[in-house]
């Protein structure tokens, strides 16, 4: 009695280290996995906030919402300074400067195309070959034989009696075929 | 009854007003159809508002594009000065972008533009994207 109680103490506790060994380590798995996915998340991608007015480029709203660049390093702050005096005294790389300050592309960039649709047209070919091959090996190792009658015997024999029969002799087959002649037109 | 009595002249005028003021309309639409210089006085005052702010010239330069026109010199000048009078190069050089994609295939407006436009340009310092080099890609 004594060492059945004492087993049963034993495996209780082994139980309870146990219970306590396992939610230990899920809590652990899960917080380090929401700590990853935290970290991940936040590191990755860049909320936009879509509550304020963003910067946008279109062709048919030549001045945006707000400029490209908010935050002004101090040099750039310094040139904006510059701006609110004469701008005839403002060299042609400050007016760049400035413009790309609040533009991020200029009509031309917004115009230009890419070389994007020779990717996707040569991804579309590339699989539509891979599919053909595929096709090619279906026909090879999956159909059967074809029927006898496509032979070139039988189709002779199916000519022969097409004329003998005389199929469509005002415009079609039989037209073609000289009677007298024994051959075709 | 004394309400039932004005009510009842009130309605006579009403259809004496609308039979003499259809005269002076087009028949295409029912109201007058604004002329092209009252159309460009009319924005010409807008960007001369001399304390114009920074969202009414975003909103008028981005409300004139989008009619389906290319807008006129005077026009143009108006915004560059309410440009300068906010302190705002970028948006000068980007209406003059502007202009030049409005024109479309129709390559010889732009020229003309800045033909007319050239004293301001000058007076006020403004580059043409020519001159910047973002004309290009």
């Amino acid at each position: 009695q004594h060492t059945l109680e004492g087993n049963r103490d034993h495996t209780a506790v082994i139980h309870i280290c146990l219970s306590i060994y396992l939610d230990r380590y899920f809590q652990t798995l899960y917080s380090s996995l929401t700590v990853v996915v935290l970290v991940h998340l936040s590191s990755d991608v860049d909320v936009i906030d879509c509550s304020v007015p963003q910067y946008n480029n279109r062709l048919d709203t030549p001045l945006p919402d707000v400029p490209f660049v908010r935050n002004l390093s101090s040099e750039q702050k310094k040139l904006k300074e510059k701006e609110k005096g004469s701008w005839t005294q403002l060299t042609k790389e400050e007016k760049l400067a400035l413009y790309r300050l609040t533009h991020e592309l200029s009509y031309a960039e917004m115009r230009q195309g890419s070389k994007e649709w020779m990717t996707v047209l040569g991804g579309v070919f590339i699989f539509l070959g891979f599919t053909g091959l595929l096709v090619w090996w279906q026909r090879v190792y999956v159909y059967g034989d074809v029927p006898h009658t496509l032979s070139q015997e039988s189709v002779a024999q199916q000519t022969q009696r097409m004329i003998d029969m005389r199929v469509n002799p005002v415009h079609g087959f039989s037209n073609k075929w000289d009677y007298e002649k024994k051959q075709w037109k | 009854m004394f309400s039932h009595v004005l009510l009842k002249v009130s309605s006579d005028r009403l259809w004496s007003f609308s039979s003499t003021a259809s005269v002076a309309a087009r028949s295409y639409s029912h109201g007058k159809q604004e002329t092209d210089e009252e159309f460009d006085a009319r924005w010409v005052t807008y960007f001369n508002k001399p304390d114009i702010d920074a969202w009414e010239l975003r909103k008028g330069m981005n409300t004139l594009i989008g009619y389906d026109l290319v807008p006129e010199p005077k026009i143009l000048e108006a915004a560059l000065r309410a440009c300068r009078r906010l302190n705002d190069l970028a948006s000068a050089i980007r209406i003059l972008e502007a202009v030049k994609d409005k024109s479309g295939p129709h390559k010889e407006i732009y020229p003309y533009v800045l033909q007319e436009l050239r004293p301001t340009l000058s007076e006020l310092g403004i580059p043409t994207p020519e001159e910047l080099g973002i004309d290009k890609a």
